[in-house]
This record gives C-alpha cells, structure tokens and sequence, in this order.
C-alpha cells in the first residue's frame, strides 16, 4: 500500500506485485494530517483483507509543513568550525555556540575540543529552555570522534541530539550544520505523527513494516525516519518522479513534466535511473545534504496568469485565482486549451470570452490567441528543460577521463503527468521532437510511487593507510586498519557494510542490489617515497521500484 | 546563505587520474585536500562563486606561442591542453561578463614552459598563463597585460615568452636563482629591445616572510603598475614560497597569499607550482578563493601557524628594502637603459642554455631580435638539443610592421627544407603558424 499526502489530497494505492488494485483520493486536512491519512486508508482498506497486506509505503509532509509554516522545537547548536571560513553566517539555531578544537581534512585532530566551553553551552541551552541540540564539526565525516564524545556528555540532558557525521558522508560543513539544524528542529512534530501511526496500527491490528518516503524517492522504516525526520522532508516530487519511473519503465534518458495548475516540475532520468541533486536538497533558507531527487519548479501550470505587458505575451510566474471557465478573472493556459477543444471543463463560453479579451490587445481572434498561448507555453517549457540539461551536462568533473568521454544527458522521450499533460503532449511532441509519454491512472502516480519505492542507502568509505583509518560516517564506523588494506578489500567491505545499514533501514534481503558509485584511489607520497594510500568508495542500493507496473500504463 | 562581492569564476580541475609519474611531486595526490577543503567549507554554495569546467586547448592555441619540436601533437598529453584549457576557460568567463574574477586550480602548471619546447621543464610541457591569454587577445582584442608571478620559482618560460613584448609587463618575485631551480630571474634580465624595462624579477633571499614579500607588494609591484595601468592583472599563483613548502626555503602563510592576492586585486589567478599539498594548498588555495570573492580570510590558518617561528629577520628585512629601491629605480630608468643598450644595433642576439630537468635534455640557442623603429622586430630563434635536433624558428611579432612580415616569410621561404630537422614560422598578424 503507498499513500502520498500532498498539499490537496491524500491518495492511496494498493498495488499487488505490479497490478494496481485500487485508488483512493480524499481531501486534505491540514489541520489534521494523520486524520487525513487514516481516512483515506479506511476508505481504501475497507472490503479487504487486511492481513495480506505485506508493507505500507508513506509520503507525508509533516517535516515539509512544521519547517515551512515555521513550527519547529528551538534548537542548540554547538559548532566546531576550525579554521577556514568566518562561520557566523551558520548560525541557525536559537543558541549558536561555536566551539574550539578542530580535526583536518585526513582526520587527525588537531586540537582537542574544551569540556568547559561544552558545559557552558549546556547551561545557556537550559536558561533558553531548549531541549535538543545538534553537535557539529568541521571533517567529523573524517574523524567523528569529538561529536560523539560531546554528545556523551550532554546525552542525559538533551533529546534528541543530532550529531553532523551521522546525516551523509559528504564534505560540506555548512550543510552539514543546516542538515543537523532541521533533524532536531522537526523532531518532535514527526515523533508525535510516527507515534499516532503506530497507535492506529494496533487499534487497526495492522503488524506489518511500515515505510516513510525520503526525499531521494526511497524508503526507511518508520522507525529510523523517526531518528532522522530531515530525510523526509520534500518527498512528493520524489513521490511523484517514482510514479512515473513505474509507468515508464526501461533504460533510456528521458525528460519527466508534472504539469500542474500553478506550476510544472521538471526532472530526469538517466539510463532509466532518476537523476539526484548533487549535494542535496534546498528548504527555504537552508541548503542541506539531503540526498534528494533533481527536480527543479517553473512557475507555469494550466493555472498561470496571462499578461501582455509591452506587447508581448506573458504567462506566470503567478496565478492569480482560477481560469476564467471557472469564474475567475485572469485568462489562462487553460481557458487556451478549451477553446481549442484540448481540455473539457468549466464554461467553454467564458474561456472564448477569455481568449477573445486577449486576442484584442493582440489584434488576433479567439483561437489564433488560443493557439499562441499554447505553443509559448511549450516553448517556455523546452527553453527551460534545454538551459538544465545544459547545466546538468557541465556538472563539473574531476578527471581527464570524466571530461573526455564521461556520460552526458540526452532525453529520447518526455514523460508527462498532471492537470494539463494530455493536451499539452502534442505540441511538446513537435517541440522537443521526441515521443512524449501520457501515462494512464497518473492522477495516482505519487502514490503508486510511494507504494513501489524501495529502501535506499548510501555509505561513504575511507580508507587511509598512512594514518591506518577506515571511516564510513554514515554508521559512525572509525577503525584501524592495516598498511595492507587494499583498493579491493574497500569495495567489499562497503558492499557489505552497505548491506547492512540498508537491512536497519528497512530493507528486505532481496531488494538490495547494491553497487558501488564512486571509487578512487591515490597513492600518498612524503618525501620520497610512497606513505600509503588514501581509497575513497560510494556505494549505493541502487534506486529503483519493487515491481514494474504490469501492461501498457501509457496511452 | 553566503554571498561573494565579487562574482567568482573557479575552474577547479584536480585532474585526479593524470600524474607525471607515480610519485612525482606533480601527481594525482597533489590537489586531493584542496579539493576536499573547498567542498568542506561549502565553497559551491557561496552566491557568486560559479564552478567551470576546463575545455581543452587546440593545437593552434599552442602554436600561437611555443615551437614544439618536432610538433605539439606529440609534445603534450591530454592533460595539458585540459590544464591549458581550463586557465582559458576562466580567462572567456571574465571577458564575456560572467564573472569578475576568475581562478583556474588546474594542474599541471606551465610558468617553466618557454618558447621552444624540447620537452618538459619543472613539469612543465606548455605555458597555461601565455596560451591562455594569447587566446583571449586573439579573439577579444588586444590588451596591455601585467602578469605578476607569485611563484617561488623563477618563470623563466613566461618571461622568455614575453621577453620582447612591452604590452605584457612581467613581474616574477621569487627565490633568488642561486638558491633555487631554474638559476635564473636576476635583476639584469630586464626584457629584450622592443621591451627593455619590462620584465622585472624580484629574486628574494631564502626565508622570506610575509612581511618581506607584502613589502614587494606595496613598495614595488603596486607602484609600477599604477604606473603600467594595465587592462588585465594576471597572477601566476604559485603556492610554493609557503612555508612548508618541500622543495623551496621559503617561509610565506597561507594567509599572507591571501593578503597578498587581495592587495593584488588580479583578474585571473592561475595556479602554477606549490608542493606542500597537505600543508599548504588547502589553506592557500582556499585563501585565494576567499580573497578573489572579496570574502573575510582572516580564519584561514594552517595547522601548525605559529607567527613566532615565521618572523622574518630584520636583516632579510634590510636587504629587501634596498633590493626593491634597486629595481624601482631602474624601473624608472628604463628608456635611458634602452637607448644605451640599443645605440647603433640593428639586431640584438640572446644566447643561452636551457635545461630540460623533468627530461633531462640540454638545449643551446640563440633568439635575435632585430631592432624595427615600427613594431617590436623580427625574430628567429636557432636552436639545438643534445639529443640531436636542430630547428629554425621565425617569428613575427603581434605588432609587426608590413616590412618585417614580408621580411619573415621570405626568410621562411628561403630557409631549405631539409637543412634543420624543422623549420617554423610563427605569424602572429595573421594567426598563422606553418612548419616544414
């Protein structure tokens, strides 16, 4: 079962080993977002068998909303930033203390951390009445020592307290200070919802593993996504990419469009994988590590205002209420497209009525108007898919090989789901010049995607033989190894430390195709001769659904 | 979120599977923690700060300013006209407007590389900064252009490029040449006829402090090139005058290169040397990112900073001090040292030696440039490695008059094919370039 919250509706599915079995849509509630929930499963689950179901996949925003609508728990921030960058811009929490002490680049420290500047920080956090905080250093993903070891102090104090090296293995420590900021922030309001879950499950006599939906468009268990809330955050164009990966199977570069009434999201595949923000995702003020599917919004949808301003035709970025088929004030794409009989709704008389006013300060008739505000909008959306695919393609890179022969973007088809993409598919057809792919059921295509996604992890290995460290952040794992650890051992080593960490995530044995997304190794030389080596691995579950959806879904 | 004042350029090429050999101080190690220093401190998410990728360099971005025996092909590797290509890259963003300032962290570097190229010289096969901006000239305009060599070796390629060139002022400090690889930049090698006062090499004592080489910065290089008012500032910005530096006696901070570049104020940094690639190039590098931005570089520290153990002695203090009155005035002197050294020439010959150390071939050669009243004069260079190749270059200026073009082609002409292993004409008016 997947069940999708968006901002209008909860959907749900029930998918069975590809087949969808029903749909339920009911409307949001945003006072009561688990009430909402409940209701829409009830409505879905009624007349069948409970005990087959075998897991339950859910998107919801109740991180989104609480960092959105600003109803978030005060946080403490304790920040060792060490040398390099004047770190006052950072500060994010209601306390910010920044802290001495510093490891480097290679994880060696530097300088210890002052306990006495940690139990001072402590006592402000109280005066201020916060209850939990964030520990975060400069390379704690090299060398997590001294979180942990402030986090052991202040543990009995605090709850919960997010710790910088546990949330991605990247290097980027404002991020990584904004990530640990918003995993405490959103705590508490995603604890009560998780614990609300659990309660009806029981009252429901529901026993089955119950899965949330990152950001990243996979799953972690109810359980982990408690402790680390942040990952959820943004997960219905995750939702939404998903679905439409279910709907078009295979292993091509394509262009996916979900047209809505106020805006079009615009996202890729590559090779039939989705295609990831390269750091992670962005929330209001914050840039996070996030792992987070590519998807970029242009304010233009079936919804968008019209203008002329200076003789020239305008649509978006704004709405400014409903089409004029449906009473409101402003003509629109979608009063376009009834004229010219590509969507049936509304009062076709008031959408002529529309285009006619438009076509006057145009000095055009109804359709001819009609018919420039429908390709201008096919062209605003082939500029914009062209500028990212450009920008995706000089994506920097690192090597001689990557820049020479390494992998570029290039669309053979254009999915497109929402509101509008049925009219809109022909002249996207004849603008992108390539087959564009309606899917069938897309009105449930977040929730089928949530129902089929799987779990997904990610670790970060390095090896230093020089130093003897092996690190892997993500699990908190800092050992010793020997001189002789090889390039080899490193890749089976984090497969299976991958393994793992995907099972505490929530996933079962057989959905863990893992591989390994990065590697490099470099010999490092002092003086002259070679210290030892420095091996860097990425390993991933690759990304993917559980099941292909059966038949043909598009038409 | 962060915000640059200037709009910054990077091309940040690591170049992570190319090295000279497993070993070598030009490796693929070398800029592994600078790479991991700009993404920690979060550089890609400041506003204003725009990472490039590098294009490559054509064989006729080459040809514009090296003869390369017996042909650029199979003189250079991939990787030098990437490392070429990326200064060029960061050169276009600044001249079409994307950017203010522009940084190329690409390796390998190029400030050893001279006009002809036998080989590699301190891992060096072509000159990033010349061909970078003999390109942008070419396809820009021309400009008057003031490189300024923060290297702690002499650049003797770019000096030997620009050695007839009045248009571009080269300035090198550096430690002194008795002391250091390559030997040269002393304080005589003032530029050829066209460009007597031109070139000025600042050869400073070992242990140099960064108050020794802020010094030069204020009392020398800025007042010339108020002087010079030059279109384009250009820093060779080699990072091993750094104090931990294993190849040099230097004793200059991380954040007295930032200090440094910031008083500066160049258009295009390039990186060229600095080994000392755990110790100094994350904080030097990451210093001159932070300086070009117009962002606060005072947190920028190495691990071991200890201002004490830095303090320049007062006697190198001393001799700086002189050292830098010394050049000004010759500076200042420079059209009176020309019509002395010119008096009655028509041509001008450079004799010399130059030793490939990366390949280990000795090169003897003489350039001899005439003295034109109209243009910067003909040139020809004759040339001789040990391993038995003899060339014969002519080389028409950028400025050439129409007497000394016609002049060059003839002597092309008329040179036999067949009596050197190669002959090359190198037109600059036309930005043609042939060999036989």
């Amino acid at each position: 079962m997947g069940l999708d919250m968006g901002g209008t509706h909860v959907d749900a599915v029930i998918i069975d080993r590809g087949n969808i079995v029903d749909i339920a849509k009911t409307p949001a509630d945003r006072s009561d977002l688990f009430g909402s929930i409940w209701a829409t499963l009830d409505n879905l689950l009624s007349g069948k068998k409970v005990s087959r179901i075998e897991r339950i996949n859910l998107s919801t925003t109740v991180s989104t909303n609480a960092i959105i609508e600003g109803k978030t728990a005060p946080v403490g921030m304790i920040i060792e930033s060490g040398p390099g960058m004047d770190p006052s811009f950072m500060s994010c929490g209601s306390e910010n203390i920044f802290i001495t002490g510093y490891v480097d680049h290679r994880g060696r420290e530097i300088k210890p951390f002052d306990p006495v500047e940690i139990q001072e920080a402590a006592s402000r956090f109280k005066q201020q009445d916060i209850k939990t905080c964030a520990v975060v250093a400069k390379f704690s993903t090299r060398n997590p020592l001294h979180e942990i070891n402030i986090q052991k102090m202040l543990k009995d104090e605090f709850c919960p307290i997010t710790m910088g090296h546990t949330l991605s293995g990247k290097l980027n420590f404002p991020r990584r200070v904004f990530t640990s900021y918003l995993n405490c922030a959103v705590y508490h309001v995603f604890k009560a919802f998780c614990d609300s879950i659990r309660k009806a499950m029981q009252k429901e006599n529901i026993h089955v593993p119950v899965n949330v939906l990152k950001a990243d468009g996979g799953t972690i268990s109810l359980d982990v996504g408690q402790q680390y809330p942040v990952n959820t955050i943004l997960s219905g164009p995750a939702a939404s990419l998903m679905g439409a990966c279910a709907f078009n199977a295979g292993d091509k570069d394509a262009v996916f469009l979900d047209i809505g009434g106020t805006t079009t999201d615009i996202s890729f595949v590559a090779d039939g994988v989705p295609l990831f923000e390269p750091l992670g995702i962005n929330i209001g003020p914050y840039n996070t590590l996030v792992r987070a599917i590519y998807s970029v919004s242009i304010g233009l949808g079936g919804d968008s205002a019209i203008h002329i301003e200076n003789g020239e035709l305008k649509i978006g970025p704004q709405r400014e209420g409903f089409p004029m088929a449906l009473g409101g004030q402003v003509p629109t794409p979608s009063d376009a497209m009834i004229v010219l009989g590509l969507l049936d709704f509304g009062n076709k008389d008031r959408a002529i009525l529309a285009m006619k006013l438009l076509g006057e300060k145009l000095g055009m008739d109804a359709r001819a108007a009609s018919e420039v505000v429908y390709e201008k909008m096919a062209d605003i959306i082939k500029q914009k898919v062209d500028s990212l695919i450009k920008d995706i393609n000089s994506r920097p890179v690192y090597t001689v090989k990557e820049l020479l022969y390494g992998k570029r973007l290039k669309p053979e088809y254009v999915s497109i789901i929402g509101g509008p993409a049925r009219a809109m598919a022909p002249v996207l057809e004849k603008k992108f010049n390539l087959p564009c792919r309606v899917p069938e059921n897309y009105e449930a295509a977040n929730a089928v995607g949530a129902a089929l996604a799987k779990t997904t992890a990610e670790i970060t290995l390095l090896a230093d033989t020089a130093s003897g460290v092996l690190s892997v952040p993500e699990i908190g794992l800092y050992k010793r190894i020997d001189r002789n650890f090889t390039l080899d051992m490193a890749r089976q080593k984090a497969l299976e430390l991958l393994k793992q960490r995907a099972s505490i995530l929530g996933a079962e044995g057989s959905e863990t195709e893992s591989e390994i997304t990065e590697e490099s190794s470099f010999n490092m030389v002092r003086g002259f001769y070679t210290s030892g080596k420095n091996i860097r691995i990425k390993a991933q579950v690759k990304p993917g659904l559980l099941y292909e959806l059966r038949g043909v879904n598009y038409a | 979120m962060l915000r640059a004042k200037n709009r910054l350029g990077l091309v940040f090429f690591p170049a992570f599977d190319w090295a000279i050999s497993p070993t070598h101080p030009e490796r693929e190690e070398r800029l592994l923690y600078t790479q991991d220093q700009v993404f920690e401190e979060g550089i890609a998410d400041i506003e204003g700060i725009k990472f490039f990728n590098p294009g490559m360099a054509t064989e006729k971005d080459v040809q514009r300013v090296h003869f390369c025996v017996p042909d650029v092909m199979s003189r250079v590797t991939e990787s030098h006209l990437i490392s070429a290509g990326g200064a060029i890259k960061a050169a276009e963003a600044l001249m079409e407007k994307e950017v203010d300032k522009a940084f190329a962290i690409v390796r390998p570097p190029g400030h050893h590389a001279q006009r002809v190229v036998f080989g590699d010289r301190g891992f060096c096969i072509i000159n990033i900064e010349a061909v970078m901006l003999e390109n942008i000239r070419q396809r820009f305009g021309h400009r008057r252009i003031a490189i300024v060599d923060t290297d702690c070796h002499h650049g003797d390629g770019t000096q030997d490029i620009y050695w007839n060139d009045r248009d571009t002022l080269y300035i090198s400090f550096h430690q002194d040449g008795r002391t250091l690889y390559p030997g040269t930049g002393f304080l005589d090698e003032f530029g050829g006829p066209a460009a007597i006062g031109y070139n000025i090499n600042v050869p400073l004592p070992p242990e140099t402090g960064e108050e020794g080489f802020l010094y030069v910065l204020d009392n020398l290089v800025m007042p010339i090139l108020e002087e010079y008012k030059p279109d384009l500032v250009v820093n060779s910005a080699g990072q091993d005058n750094h104090y931990t530096d294993p190849i040099t006696n230097m004793n200059f901070t991380a954040h007295g290169y930032a200090k440094l570049n910031h008083r500066l104020n160049p258009d295009i940094a390039v990186l060229e040397g600095g080994y000392s690639i755990e110790g100094a190039l994350p904080y030097v590098n990451l210093g001159i990112i932070l300086a070009m931005a117009g962002l606060d570089y005072s947190h920028v520290r190495e691990p071991d900073y200890d201002p004490t153990k830095l303090k320049q002695s007062p006697r190198i203090t001393e001799y700086i001090k002189e050292l830098c009155e010394k050049i000004y005035e010759r500076w200042c002197r420079k059209e009176g040292i020309a019509r002395e050294t010119l008096k009655g020439k028509e041509y001008v010959l450079r004799p010399r030696n130059v030793y490939y150390d990366t390949d280990g071939i000795m090169e003897e050669q003489t350039q001899k440039f005439k003295v034109c009243p109209n243009c910067s004069g003909l040139n020809t260079i004759h040339s001789r490695s040990d391993w038995g190749y003899e060339i014969f270059a002519v080389s028409i200026p950028r400025d050439a008059c129409p007497a000394c073009i016609d002049e060059g082609y003839k002597i092309y002409k008329e040179t036999p094919e067949g009596k050197y292993f190669k002959t090359f004409l190198q037109d600059r008016v036309n930005d043609t370039y042939m060999s036989k």
